[in-house]
């Protein structure tokens, strides 16, 4: 009997050692629908389609109730290649790509065409050929689905964020079986436009059959191409929807259950006058971070602004911030207080007390395998003799100073963890990203340097990063220079946005300036269109 | 072009250093090169399968296999073994025959080795490399135990050749001119031209079945480029050198080549380029390239390292029967301890990392290494007038070659990052 569903999860509940994550949850995935999953971290969504795959974490810790049907008839999952047989597809969050293979070998990876020789006849199957011609012309029909024209047996390494979440994509699709892919956050990563494509795609890919379930923070692309909605929330259905019976704002209330102010809309910036202290200056730095190129960017920065570098990514607003923090190779000068600061020199940069919260939380802002105090305090310890006791020529730290202070930070960012023991690598995305903040402000900086605040951190942890910062700005006074791919929460909070666009500065604009401005800025065509007027 | 022949260097950095330190070392040695090059030949027969059974677990990507030792230890068991019964006046198992007893009984030994290697590699990921040092060092101690403890005690073995006189334990050193000595090496021995030819004619047939398939598939082209061609180039080199040696009657000419050995290298190297077109070599390429990855995608990763191991394990233990056969004399004590050690110098000499190897990377490195063990003792003794210093540069050259080289490898990683990140 051919069900209208092709996916159903039915009432499925989910305990980990008596912690309920899931209290009942339905789902039902129609034939080609996009399906959209939404939820705040640690909702559920994760731990939901880890069941749907039949995760070894799901059946080590006691296996879940409900049930899961595909077409009507009730499956057991209990693996995660009973999933793939099944038709179950999953696009990864971070990729699971080799970087050394070509697309192809990417593509088939573990799934490659063999033909059989001598000796598979006689030692068996693994000793089987691998038959290259007929992986890659699976490989091209996959990639022609998604209107990719790249070669297929052209290396991954080297290729842009944005083909490899293709190629990811294609690897699914290649799956003759497929019916119900998982798309986990796939434009987390992505800019806007390479965004647009792969919704486009989405798309195409639901046009031959597949469904969709679509998890996602980006509430905007949710109404674009979903048909039904669903959010969890603390582990409950909080609401399912059809698309055309919502809006962002409702999406965005359900996900967090409390109202969300501030972020989509603008505020009264300060008064910025050109007497103002001067705060950091830079003239014409240039900054060799691999793929977020610098060429040259003059700046004056006042004292107690909100200042924004916004631009597409690839166009070096995030090598700006780490160029000064001397993370990267950089020439030009860049003075604080009209003192000149010694490029390429963190140590420098920390002591002219200029703090920084770095984009690439997991690689440069933490330590992941120590604990949240130590995190929070190592860096004031290194740079300002913070929790520090002195003998003589020895040092030792001040665990118990270190504890309380950890406890206090715990309490003002509202960091969700077991205590300031834990290591940080156990923290959700949004917590590890308090922690950065809290060791940047144990700092006592003048200046503050954020990064991508809010990359891959849910909505309610993105209010509260964003008021904190706000918090300092009013309260201390502090210097904040926000780097940020998402306009809308540079308008926010800032006071003036500066976008960059081929490593240069391209213009400085104020928070309540008009979308068309932004957008020209953006893709670079604002002087163009400026100096055409002048004439 | 400068650019271009400075990175030339700089990623060949390792093997131009060597091949500068051999030119000194045979100026300095005085040594006739007909004299070199007739030990080298040798040596490069001895040698080479040793070195080629390390390649397969840096493509899984387990570093540099030093447990090919254990492997080492099961042939000599084998050996041993062949000996004994040989003493005992069985002629099966002397020469060719004696030989393949040793093959088959060495294989199942060397497997059960390489899976209780494997199995402990697999719970030290990470640091394969130096727990498989380790861990040829501990069966070091379990190989004296069973040679110079249980043989005549729990086992019993009556063989006043190759036992101390005590009857217990075997002797220092087997001489294996009783058993299998040459047992290779003399199937075919021919002149060092016919060699020449041999590879020459090879070399040819690859690239016209290259050329053969670039002229039908275009994106082939795009991938392989005009190597085929420069493949024509050496081959015929060969080739017309050999025509050239046998011509002008050169003394070279009479260097006598163990043929036989060098096609069973062949053999192998043919394995090695067959087995990585494979599903298994595919498997190995992607558990060596991201464990992670081919775990998601449904391979079982902990299998296919035991495997890569086990069959870099099986294959050392054939390197060491080759290797021992030509030299005709079992140090019972000592003859494994190097094998792994001078196997991982030799390559890393060819240019090879603990992530990337490749056959020719393993012969060029034990055609260089060679060099350097044939000329450093005379080179010693004309330079310091002391041939014990010659020695000791020898030994100091083997260990000092990995230290090197890891070093230098470390060192060029750190000038790749740095290149990164520098100002375009």
């Amino acid at each position: 009997m051919e069900s209208k569903y092709i996916l159903e999860m039915k009432n499925i509940k989910k305990d980990y050692f008596g912690n309920k994550v899931l209290k009942g949850i339905n789902l039902k995935v129609e034939k080609g629908e996009i399906y959209a999953l939404l939820g705040e971290n640690g909702a559920g969504k994760s731990t939901l389609m880890n069941i749907l795959f039949g995760m070894p974490v799901i059946h080590s810790t006691g296996g879940f109730e409900g049930e899961v049907c595909i077409n009507g008839e009730k499956v057991n999952i209990n693996s995660p290649q009973k999933a793939m047989e099944l038709g179950i597809g999953m696009v990864h969050q971070e990729f699971m790509l080799i970087p050394g293979f070509n697309i192809t070998e990417n593509i088939k990876l573990n799934r490659e065409t063999l033909k059989s020789n001598i000796f598979s006849k006689v030692l068996g199957e693994s000793l089987k050929t691998l038959d290259t011609k007929d992986m890659e012309k699976d490989a091209r029909v996959a990639l022609d689905k998604l209107d990719m024209n790249i070669d297929e047996w052209a290396r991954v390494a080297g290729l842009p964020v944005g083909y490899m979440q293709f190629i990811e994509i294609a690897r699914e699709i290649d799956k003759l079986n497929v019916r119900v892919l998982v798309f986990d956050e796939p434009t987390a990563v992505l800019t806007e436009s390479e965004a647009d494509n792969l919704l486009d795609a989405m798309k195409k890919i639901t046009d031959s059959g597949i469904s969709i379930i679509f998890i996602t923070h980006r509430l905007d692309e949710v109404m674009k191409v979903s048909n039904n909605i669903t959010i969890l929330r603390d582990g409950e259905m909080a609401a399912t929807l059809k698309k055309e019976e919502t809006n962002v704002m409702q999406l965005a209330e359900l996900m967090v259950g409390r109202k969300i102010e501030g972020l989509t809309q603008k505020e009264e910036s300060k008064e910025i006058s050109s007497n103002q202290e001067i705060v950091l200056k830079t003239k014409n730095l240039r900054v060799g971070m691999p793929g977020e190129e610098v060429k040259g960017i003059d700046l004056e920065i006042y004292k107690g602004e909100i200042f924004g570098f916004g631009g597409l990514a690839g166009q070096g607003k995030i090598g700006i911030a780490n160029g000064i923090m001397g993370l990267y190779p950089a020439i030009g000068e860049v003075y604080i207080e009209n003192k000149l600061l010694k490029l390429e020199s963190p140590i420098d940069a920390l002591k002219n007390k200029l703090a920084f919260v770095s984009e690439d939380r997991r690689g440069v802002g933490l330590l992941l395998d120590e604990s949240i105090d130590l995190n929070i305090a190592m860096t004031a310890m290194q740079v300002n003799d913070k929790f520090i006791y002195k003998f003589g020529f020895f040092t030792h730290k001040d665990s118990k100073g270190i504890r309380k202070h950890a406890n206090e930070m715990i309490e003002k960012f509202d960091i969700r963890c077991t205590g300031p023991h834990q290591l940080t690598r156990r923290l959700s995305g949004g917590n590890q990203q308090k922690v950065c903040l809290a060791r940047a402000i144990t700092l006592e900086p003048n200046v503050l340097l954020v990064s991508e605040p809010t990359r891959g951190i849910d909505i309610g942890a993105k209010k509260l990063v964003l008021d904190v910062l706000k918090k300092l700005n009013a309260e201390f006074g502090m210097t904040i220079i926000i780097t940020s791919s998402e306009l809308g929460e540079l308008r926010s909070i800032c006071d003036r946005i500066a976008i960059i666009t081929e490593g240069k500065l391209e213009g400085i604009l104020r928070p309540g300036d008009s979308d068309v401005d932004f957008g020209l800025m953006m893709s670079g065509d604002y002087k163009k269109a400026t100096r055409k007027e002048a004439n | 072009m400068k650019d271009k022949i400075g990175k030339i260097i700089f990623d060949n950095i390792v093997t131009i250093i060597f091949v500068v330190l051999c030119l000194l070392g045979v100026v300095a040695s005085k040594l006739p090169i007909f004299f070199i090059t007739h030990q080298l030949l040798l040596r490069i027969a001895r040698n080479s399968f040793l070195v080629l059974s390390l390649i397969i677990p840096v493509l899984a990507g387990m570093g540099l296999n030093f447990g090919i030792v254990v492997g080492a230890m099961a042939g000599q068991i084998a050996l041993v073994f062949v000996t004994h019964m040989a003493l005992q006046g069985y002629t099966l198992f002397t020469g060719v025959p004696g030989f393949f007893i040793s093959v088959i009984i060495c294989t199942p030994i060397s497997i059960l080795f390489g899976w209780i290697t494997g199995l402990i590699l697999n719970k030290t990921k990470g640091q394969e490399m130096i727990t498989s040092m380790m861990l040829g060092f501990f069966a070091n101690g379990l190989y004296q135990l069973l040679f110079l403890f249980l043989v005549g005690t729990l086992i019993p073995m009556k063989d006043p050749v190759l036992m101390i006189s005590g009857g217990i334990g075997i002797k220092n050193v087997v001489d294996l001119n009783h058993s299998v000595r040459y047992a290779v090496d003399n199937i075919v021995k021919k002149p060092l031209p016919v060699l020449l030819f041999i590879i020459g004619i090879l070399g040819l047939l690859l690239s016209i079945w290259l050329i053969y398939k670039l002229s039908k598939d275009q994106v082939y082209k795009k991938k392989i480029g005009n190597k085929p061609y420069t493949y024509v180039g050496i081959s015929g080199l060969l080739i017309a050198l050999g025509i050239y040696l046998n011509v002008s009657g050169s003394i070279f000419a009479t260097i006598q080549v163990p043929i036989s050995t060098y096609i069973v290298i062949v053999v192998l190297c043919i394995f090695n380029v067959l087995i990585v077109k494979t599903k298994l070599g595919q498997d190995f390429r992607t558990v060596g390239q991201n464990r992670h990855i081919a775990q998601v995608a449904g391979i079982n990763v902990d299998k296919v390292r035991i495997i890569s191991i086990i069959v870099s394990t099986v294959l050392a233990g054939w390197g060491q029967l080759i290797f021992l056969q030509n030299l005709g004399i079992l140090n019972t004590y000592g003859s494994h301890e190097q094998a792994g050690m001078f196997a991982v110098a030799a390559l890393l000499i060819g240019g090879a990392s603990v992530s990337r190897a490749t056959i020719g990377q393993g012969i060029l490195g034990v055609a260089l290494f060679h060099t350097l063990f044939i000329v450093s003792p005379q080179a010693g003794k004309n330079l310091f007038g002391n041939a014990q210093i010659g020695e000791y540069f020898r030994t100091f050259v083997a260990y000092g070659v990995i230290g090197v080289s890891l070093g230098l490898h470390a060192w060029k990683s750190l000038i790749v990052e740095k290149r990164k990140r520098s100002i375009g």
